[in-house]
């Protein structure tokens, strides 16, 4: 796969069509890819890379490319796909300044899953079959993909492009029974008791690092209202413990209907707080109270909350606890 | 003697112009009493009201926070009071999951002419957050003690 | 920092009674940025406003707040002293510590602090205040009114009368509304249509009105003096320009059992009619539910028969679209249907009638041709009943009628039972009611002369139960100042109903954005100082869909009303509220999430070029707010993400420094 779209980056850098390449490259180790604008053949030959670490999402990086001079390439997996959508329902990025390449994915390796299971010294991975093939300086070892694929890969909603100008490998289908809610729908069993311990066991390691609204392809406010001083709700050294929470919850508000759930927040979260499942009970609601909805499927379609029907239901009947 | 500090309440509420705000000026002069507990923020239609001001009364210490409204329906912008219901049903659903007390926000449509359950609505909402006690949850969610 | 000053009003005792005053101004001297605190006797008042204005000026201040009644009542008021003095309008902020402290708490220490919180959160808001300036907007120089009674008449030929153009809408087929089927008025005794045709004459004479009958009103769009309205010209089957109203087709349609709404379907019309005699336009209609050429295709007489080629069997409904500077609701009544009460046994007795149909059966133009027979068996009556108050002042929990007096009962039961006692001296006329009220001009004289010149017989009780016997309805009533069960045995039954608002208000109410109460009839700005006028800018009310009136305190209303047009439509510029939405472009991302939830249409998109890092340029999308069509409801600025757009006024730091002030304890 690497080999073929390195091919389609240098041909269409070669021809003209585009100037810039965004992809990923490797970091200090195989494992730990970052993603890259390559500006010139050589820098592709050199340093881009796509293997099964190559998780980051890099449609929100559209937001600023396409802004400048001349078209780029983008390699866009299935789930980017929605929030390339997404933003371009949004106007945040320049379609017309995009060549798009739409990359096959079976999901993402967790490099800390693999640790888990003893395999450190990685230098390489490998996919067929359901197995990972994984090069360490130690030797190969040979495991299940599920058993240490990303959480927000085993409950993949869709392993079909929405938005590409052309497609690398197969063509997927969107996955109907990802069970994707399952943890939501635990914690909504749960009394309100526990689900405030849970929370509250969660959100209390929260630094504030902004490391998910950074890395979030829906918070692209040119200035988040966080860090402004005239928002009156900036202040990021905590008046009360009351502030992280704040934040997680208006920041969830805000992309409410607009979150394609990509799940890039808790994938860099360094304290591991599971906060897709703030943006996944948005989506369970919107779902359940006014249809299904998936943002970024379709440009055209009218966000939940800018829209209404004459009979929603009332605030006071929607309790979360009941299913 | 046992020291007992009655509990009482701070609960902000925020009701439209066009028809709570006006409803509860009808309470008053039908002298319809309810508690004075309840602070009333008069803003031009339910729809202005961010889930941000909301967490903030929360954040300040309020311990109940009410939103009041035109009858669906009955918007003076046609529309504010349907965009707002969904906001607060998305809003109020998800602080529930997130183990908030369910009573601790309300929403309710009171029309200008409905003074007696402007007060009835208020005197009802005072009992619940008085059982409820004092809103420690979101303060506390961050320290685990 | 604000220098501001601050105002306890007393409001004589209303206030003063209940919060201490003195204790209120003391707390709020101390808050931040507060120069001179106050209190006084009555802040309205023509010297409490130059108190105002006199600290304004010798303390220089650049904010106010007076804590006194509701910002409803008079915001207004003091935004007026306060720009008089050259501080702009908006720097003004009222602590409401009437209607929502004085007034329902009793304690006094319990309302001087709660007054006092209201009094930091309004100082909190002032702080955040910025001066704003209103802009202006057009006024579309044409009144609408809806509906077509003698309530929309009235108002539409006032306003024609002070020269601005008027157009009327009617959902039946001709003007005239209630008011056409009444035979006599009280207290004059009057007939209803010497008095009311002239005035639909009038109306179909004057150049400046327009009269759209047969149509409704489908939608509404804009704000006070820009209205767009769709009116839906439903589909008459008859061309109005080329109807000359001989009624030929009325006397050769030979479908012949169409019952007839004018006269309350005691007799029947053609399937092509003309309403009545003086109906306003003159114009036929095909009621398509009878119609054999519409329901099968054959038969077209009247299409035969019409000299003028009037009629045009593929007519279809036409949407109109007009604009107005401003609305009048004139959506009137209907009494209400009594099929609820079986114990009157209005469903099972023909002889059991409503006052309306009494009114038909008395009239020269109605179905028996004013001569009053039972309408069982066409035989002179002898002893009439009258039921007062079927459906009004009823219990709330009562769900079969209306809490409310129906106004008008009393009086035309009185005009009913002298009138039939006048024309017919051998009949008995008994009149059961729970209070009689005459409140009026020459009304009270009137009820007295039905009862000591008429011999009416006027009792004190309700009716129990009226059954059918052998041809007699046999009314069970309880005389409740003797005491006595009463049995009558009587030939006619008539049922004093009450008056509901027309089944369209609701609907209508909607499409303005007017409010309506628990009743279903619009709700005025202000009960007692401005009746005619709805809370909604533009949208005004005239006769009963505001409340039960009689003729002449519709026709006053009705009036007043078109003044209020009037007044409108003679400004050229309407200022508008400068309470709007803003965005910061340096925020806004354009990603439309605004623009979504505007009922308005009021945001709109532009690239714009901004200074981007090392002397580079960006070109962004943002939004732009147009201020003359944007009414300030502040949808867009909770669907904002990024918090660029704001309402002036109503800012977000500005209610969260309300809500700070609140919490804050």
């Amino acid at each position: 796969m690497q080999k073929m779209m390195e091919k389609r980056a240098l041909e269409l850098l070669g021809d003209g069509t585009v100037n810039r390449v965004l992809g990923w490259s490797a970091g200090d180790f195989i494992y730990d890819v970052t993603p890259a604008v390559f500006k010139t053949a050589e820098e592709v030959q050199d340093k881009f890379l796509y293997n099964d670490f190559c998780g980051a999402n890099l449609s929100k990086y559209l937001v600023k490319e396409s802004r400048k001079e001349g078209k780029i390439l983008v390699f866009l997996k299935p789930c980017d796909t929605y929030s390339f959508n997404q933003l371009i329902a949004e106007h945040r990025i320049i379609r017309e300044n995009i060549y798009a390449i739409g990359v096959e994915c079976f999901g993402k390796a967790d490099e800390e899953k693999l640790r888990a299971k003893g395999i450190t010294g990685i230098t390489g991975i490998e996919m067929k079959d359901g197995t990972y093939t994984v090069h360490t300086v130690y030797g190969d070892e040979t495991v299940k993909a599920y058993e240490v694929m990303a959480d927000r890969c085993l409950s993949c909603k869709s392993k079909k492009h929405v938005a590409y100008d052309e497609l690398l490998g197969s063509e997927g289908e969107v996955v109907e029974d990802c069970n994707r809610f399952d943890m939501v729908e635990k914690l909504e069993a749960m009394t309100p008791d526990e689900r405030y311990e849970f929370w509250r066991g969660e959100l209390s390691r929260c630094i504030r690092c902004n490391a998910c609204r950074n890395i979030c392809p829906a918070c692209t406010c040119e200035q988040c209202v966080f860090d402004n001083p005239n928002s009156g709700v900036s202040q990021k050294a905590a008046v009360n413990s009351f502030e992280e929470n704040m934040f997680h919850i208006i920041r969830a508000f805000h992309v409410a209907g607009r979150c394609t759930d990509c799940g890039e927040c808790s994938r860099v979260c360094p304290q591991h707080i599971p906060l897709h499942l703030l943006n996944r009970k948005f989506i369970k609601d919107v779902n359940t109270f006014y249809g299904e909805y998936q943002a970024g499927e379709n440009p055209e379609a009218k966000p939940p909350l800018g829209k209404y029907e004459k009979n929603d239901i009332e605030p006071g009947e929607a309790g979360g606890a009941k299913a | 003697m046992q020291d007992v500090k009655e509990f009482r309440p701070k609960i902000v509420a925020f009701c439209c112009n066009w028809c709570s705000y006006a409803g509860a000026d009808l309470a008053g002069s039908a002298r319809l009493s309810y508690p004075a507990d309840v602070k009333i923020i008069r803003v031009p239609c339910s729809c202005r009201v961010n889930p941000m001001f909301i967490l903030r009364a929360f954040q300040r210490g309020a311990d109940g926070v009410i939103m009041a409204g035109c009858h669906p329906g009955d918007c003076h912008y046609t529309s504010g009071n349907y965009f707002a219901r969904r906001r607060m049903t998305l809003l109020f659903s998800m602080l529930d999951y997130l183990g908030i007390e369910r009573e601790r926000t309300r929403v309710e449509w009171i029309s200008a002419a409905e003074g007696a359950k402007f007060s009835k609505t208020m005197n009802e909402f005072v009992d619940t957050i008085t059982a409820l006690g004092e809103n420690k949850r979101l303060e506390d969610l961050r320290c685990k003690k | 920092m604000q220098r501001i000053g601050v105002f306890i009003c007393h409001c004589g005792t209303n206030i003063a009674a209940t919060v201490d005053v003195k204790a209120v101004a003391e707390a709020l001297s101390h808050e931040p940025g507060v120069v001179f605190s106050t209190d006084y006797q009555y802040m309205c008042s023509e010297s409490g406003q130059t108190l105002m204005r006199e600290a304004i000026r010798e303390h220089k201040l650049t904010g106010v707040v007076v804590c006194s009644c509701s910002p409803r009542m008079h915001e207004a008021t003091f935004r007026k002293a306060a720009e008089k003095e050259g501080l702009n309008p908006y720097m003004v902020e009222i602590a409401n510590i009437r209607e929502q402290v004085s007034w329902i708490h009793k304690d006094m220490k319990e309302a001087t602090e709660k007054a006092v919180i209201l009094g930091r959160a309004a100082i909190a808001k002032v702080h955040l205040n910025k001066p704003l300036k209103a802009g202006e907007s057009p006024v579309t120089k044409r009144a609408l009114v809806i509906g077509g009674g003698i309530a929309g008449i009235q108002t539409a030929l006032d306003i024609a009368e002070a020269g601005f153009e008027v157009d009327i809408v009617e959902k039946e087929p001709t003007i005239g509304g209630k008011m056409a089927q009444i035979d006599k008025t009280f207290p004059t005794l009057d007939c209803a249509a010497y008095i009311l045709t002239p005035k639909m004459v009038d109306v179909a004479q004057n150049e400046k009105i327009k009269i759209f009958s047969y149509s409704e009103v489908e939608a509404v769009k804009g704000f006070v003096g820009n209205f767009k309205v769709s009116i839906r010209k439903k589909a008459r089957y008859v061309i109005e320009d080329k109807c000359t109203g001989c009624g030929l087709c009325t006397e050769k349609c030979p479908q012949k059992k169409v019952p007839n709404p004018f006269n309350m379907n005691l007799d029947t019309r053609r399937a092509i009619y003309i309403p009545f005699a003086q109906a306003v336009p003159k114009v036929a209609a095909i009621d398509a539910d009878y119609c054999t050429m519409l329901k099968t295709g054959k038969c077209g007489v009247c299409s035969k028969i019409c000299a003028a080629g009037a009629i045009d069997y593929q007519q279809k409904d036409e949407i109109v679209e007009r604009e107005y500077g401003a609305i009048v609701a004139a959506t009137g009544f209907n009494p209400l249907k009594p099929d609820k009460y079986n114990e009157y046994g209005y469903s099972t007795c023909p002889d059991v009638v409503t006052s309306l149909e009494l009114e038909r059966l008395m009239n020269a133009a109605g179905p028996t041709a004013g001569t009053l027979l039972r309408p069982s068996d066409k035989t002179h009556p002898h002893t009439l009943v009258f039921v007062q108050c079927v459906g009004s002042r009823c219990d709330a929990e009562n769900e079969k009628g209306k809490p409310y007096c129906s106004k008008i009962c009393c009086m035309y039961t009185a005009k009913h039972a002298m009138l039939i006692r006048e024309k017919y001296p051998d009949t008995e006329v008994y009149v059961f009611y729970i209070d009689v009220r005459t409140p009026g001009k020459n009304f009270d004289e009137f009820y007295r002369r039905a009862v000591e010149q008429y011999g009416v017989h006027y009792i004190k009780g309700q009716v129990g139960k009226v059954v059918e016997e052998n041809g007699k309805l046999k009314v069970q009533a309880s005389d409740l100042l003797s005491g006595e069960q009463l049995h009558i045995d009587a030939d006619m039954v008539v049922l004093a109903t009450a008056v509901e608002p027309d089944k369209s208000a609701r609907g209508i109410a909607t499409m303005l954005t007017a409010s309506m109460d628990t009743n279903d009839f619009f709700t005025e700005a202000h009960a007692k100082l401005r009746p005619v006028e709805s809370p909604t800018a533009g949208i005004f009310l005239s006769g009963v869909c505001q409340g039960p009136k009689d003729i002449p305190e519709t026709v006053s209303q009705a009036s007043a009303a078109a003044a209020k047009v009037i007044g409108l439509l003679a400004k050229d510029k309407l200022t508008c509220n400068p309470c709007v939405a803003n965005s910061d472009e340096m925020l806004c991302n354009g990603c439309s999430s605004c623009e979504k939830v505007c009922p308005y249409g009021a945001i709109t998109y532009s690239d714009k070029e901004f200074r981007g890092p090392n002397r580079t340029t960006l070109i962004r999308r943002v939004a732009s707010v147009n201020e003359a069509v944007c009414q300030g409801c502040g949808a867009c600025t909770v669907a904002c993400p990024s918090g660029a757009m704001d309402l002036k006024g109503f800012s977000n730091r500005q209610i969260m420094a309300e809500v700070d002030a609140i919490c804050k304890m």
